[in-house]
């Protein structure tokens, strides 16, 4: 079997996506320090932007590739009030694990 | 001229402003001044705009002055607006001319009251409501005067509130007059949504040209009855006034005798195009309501023995005239004695003040007599108005109860009777309070004894500031028949005058035996007055009879403590049943829907855990399940 004749299909692509919005999703519901917690959430974001970009591509279609950018604008956003966030929480507890903060509930 | 017509209400809230903002700084008795002044430019406008009106041909004394749009809501277009017709000159005239007077008389009488300035705060804020009242183009704008008035009858009825019979009097007048609001307020429902519109000229227009059904008709007429009992004292409401004599004399004269009683009439001459296209019994009822109050009251009077009380169920079967007066269909009657009526009764008042006043605040005729050699002014005019009102000629009250009684022998001969009856007794009671306040021999020395430790404590006459208003009213209760002499057509000035306002209405009765033989009437109108003098004459000054004062008139037939009884006992136990029906099923039902909500949420709030992944974790189960619908929903 010869490596080099296969060629990567767009299923390739979605099941990578698939594979890392997993990995993603597990992260956030089994870890617990809220910085980690972040970094999972970017993983689903970025998955998802992967299976548009494949699907835009296998469809010749520029509106995949168009709703990636608006992906990444509201994620970088995300990126900057959650780190904020994140930041001033670690400076007051630096040990503080998702679970502690759970001043809100009901 | 007539574009200044808005002046006539300005002038008497301006002061009510005035004395408002700065009453406690003007004091006494510059805050008297200053209202009656207000009274009196208000009264000078008002004679300009009637010269100015009069000088318009007949069918064009009509002029609307739209000041403002009040309430613009859909189809419902509510100007605040002044109409000047006739009619509402008529009464503009003769409550700021007698309303001057009689702030005239309170600065005297009011004299070291400790709240001088506020009882002319509330005089002047009464004048404009009433203005309001008559001036009012449409039926908002007159029940805005009507409510006005009634507020303002509360204040001064109990304005001596530390006194507890008083305060319970002015919550009495304000619950009654309440009763009779709620018809006006029906009857202007009904109106609006058969006319849409609430403007007079609107409705009456409509009724004259017969868009308005005579089912509609009749119940606007009756519900405006309704209200008309209430404010103008008619059976079965009339039990607030003799109670309301618990307020200063003053208020007594201008509120309960002179103007704010009798809108009542105006507002069913202002409407008598509707009363005209309803069903005959309506006019009926209100003829036989009023001869029956007039009668009833009548009764009541001759067995009194406060001196305002007498005055009082003397007034309620007054208006029970007029109303007998509209029944008949004669409006013009009933304005013309709702006018001497203004002058004579508001005299009467001011004179009985005058004697209350003298008399250190007794009110008791039997603890009076023989006061006319101490105070000979106030009981010579006090002599003008028993003749008035008792009907001898050539007064003022003798010209306008004829003329009443001749349309009501031409309606009804059953109510003349009654009439006739109520006019004899009317004399008669008249005459009895005249002779025990300034006749016979005098009973209050026992009691000056008594007040001794007070100095001076008999009886003196009052200053002249309050003898001036008293001339005043006795010169037109004198001339006040001038205004509508039954002689020929050309001696009714009254009724050419406001012919462009009843002429629908009004009830003709040339060609009749009453009219054919109006002088035998006059002459049964006389003789039944000397009857009644004769009778009261021959009882308390000759002493040839017993008085016949049996308890249960003196107590006005038992019917307010009847009322009361009723209303104290089953009323009261009703209402309570009422109330606990609404603290326990109306209430209930509110705070259970509440306590449900309540507890349903405590129960849902701990879904809310405060763990982020818990959160992820039912985020995530949601997508799973959507998809699973999403994708099942084929292949099931």
């Amino acid at each position: 079997m010869n490596l080099a004749v296969i060629e990567p299909t767009t299923s390739w692509y979605l099941v990578l996506a698939a594979v890392l919005f997993g990995i993603g999703t597990v992260g956030v519901m089994v870890r617990r320090n809220p910085l980690v917690m972040f970094m999972c959430i970017e993983l689903m974001l970025n998955a998802v932007n992967l299976s548009f970009v494949a699907l835009s591509a296998s469809l010749s279609d520029i509106n995949g590739q168009t709703a990636v950018f608006f992906v990444l604008v509201v994620a970088a956003a995300e990126v900057v009030v959650g780190l904020g966030i994140i930041v001033s929480i670690m400076r007051r507890r630096s040990d503080a694990t998702a679970d502690d903060l759970s001043v809100l509930k009901g | 001229m007539l574009e200044n017509a808005w002046l006539i209400p300005a002038l008497p809230l301006a002061g009510f402003i005035i004395i408002f903002l700065f009453g406690r700084r003007l004091g006494e008795p510059r805050a008297g001044v200053l209202a009656t002044l207000m009274t009196a430019g208000s009264f000078v406008v008002t004679v300009g705009v009637f010269f100015a009106l009069l000088s318009r041909a007949s069918e064009d004394r009509h002029h609307v002055v739209t000041l403002f749009t009040w309430l613009p809501v859909g189809s419902l277009h509510i100007d605040m607006a002044i109409l000047i017709d006739p009619l509402s000159v008529t009464m503009a005239l003769f409550i700021t001319g007698i309303g001057a007077l009689i702030h005239l008389y309170a600065i005297g009488y009011m004299h070291g009251d400790p709240k001088f300035s506020k009882f002319f705060l509330y005089l002047n804020l009464f004048i404009f409501s009433m203005l309001m009242l008559v001036l009012g183009e449409n039926l908002l704008v007159t029940f805005l005067g009507w409510e006005g008035v009634g507020a303002c009858s509360y204040f001064l009825i109990s304005f001596w509130h530390t006194r507890d019979s008083a305060a319970t009097a002015g919550k009495k007048a304000f619950v009654t007059n309440r009763v009779g609001d709620w018809g006006v307020m029906i009857a202007m429902f009904m109106a609006f949504s058969a006319v849409g519109t609430l403007s007079y000229s609107g409705i009456n227009e409509a009724a004259e040209s017969g868009q308005l059904a005579a089912v509609t008709a009749t119940g606007i007429a009756l519900m405006l009855f309704i209200g008309a009992c209430g404010k103008s004292a008619q059976l079965p409401l009339y039990l607030w006034l003799p109670d309301a004599m618990e307020g200063p004399t003053p208020v007594s004269a201008l509120i309960h005798a002179a103007t704010m009683v009798t809108s009542g009439v105006f507002l069913m001459t202002r409407m008598n195009p509707v009363l005209h296209v309803s069903y005959h019994w309506v006019m009926t009822i209100i003829a036989v309501v009023g001869a029956a109050t007039a009668l009833f009251a009548a009764t009541v009077a001759v067995a009194q023995t406060d001196i305002k009380k007498v005055l009082a169920y003397s007034t309620v079967s007054q208006l029970g005239f007029m109303f007998l007066a509209i029944g008949s269909g004669a409006y013009v009657a009933a304005i013309f004695h709702m006018v001497t009526h203004a002058f004579f009764k508001a005299l009467l008042f001011l004179g009985s003040g005058a004697v209350i006043h003298g008399m250190h605040h007794q009110q008791d005729m039997r603890k009076m007599g023989a006061l006319r050699k101490v105070m000979p002014i106030t009981a010579m005019t006090f002599i003008v108005g028993w003749l008035a009102i008792a009907g001898v000629p050539p007064f003022a009250g003798f010209w306008s109860k004829d003329e009443i009684l001749l349309y009501v022998y031409a309606n009804n001969r059953g109510l003349y009777l009654v009439g006739v009856v109520t006019a004899l007794l009317t004399a008669y009671y008249m005459t009895r309070q005249v002779i025990m306040v300034f006749y016979g021999e005098a009973r209050w020395h026992d009691q000056s004894e008594e007040h001794g430790a007070h100095g001076d404590a008999t009886p003196h006459e009052s200053p002249w500031i309050m003898l001036a208003p008293l001339v005043v009213l006795s010169g037109l209760a004198i001339g006040g028949g001038l205004l509508q002499l039954p002689f020929s057509s050309k001696t009714h000035f009254l009724e050419h005058w406001l012919e462009p306002v009843i002429e629908s209405g009004e009830r003709n009765i040339d060609g009749t035996w009453a009219s054919d033989n109006k002088y035998l009437l006059l002459l049964v109108a006389v003789v039944i007055a000397c009857l009644g003098i004769a009778g009261a004459i021959a009882v308390y000054a000759k002493k040839k009879a017993p008085a016949l004062e049996p308890a249960i008139l003196a107590n006005g037939w038992m019917y307010d403590s009847s009322v009361s009884r009723f209303m104290g006992g089953p009323g009261r136990a009703a209402f309570s049943g009422v109330a606990r029906f609404d603290a326990g099923v109306v209430d209930g039902a509110v705070n259970g829907v509440a306590r449900v909500v309540g507890s349903t949420s405590n129960a849902l709030r701990k879904v809310q855990t405060g763990f982020v992944r818990f959160y992820a974790a039912i985020l995530g189960l949601g997508v799973v399940v959507l998809l699973a619908w999403f994708l099942l929903r084929g292949v099931l």
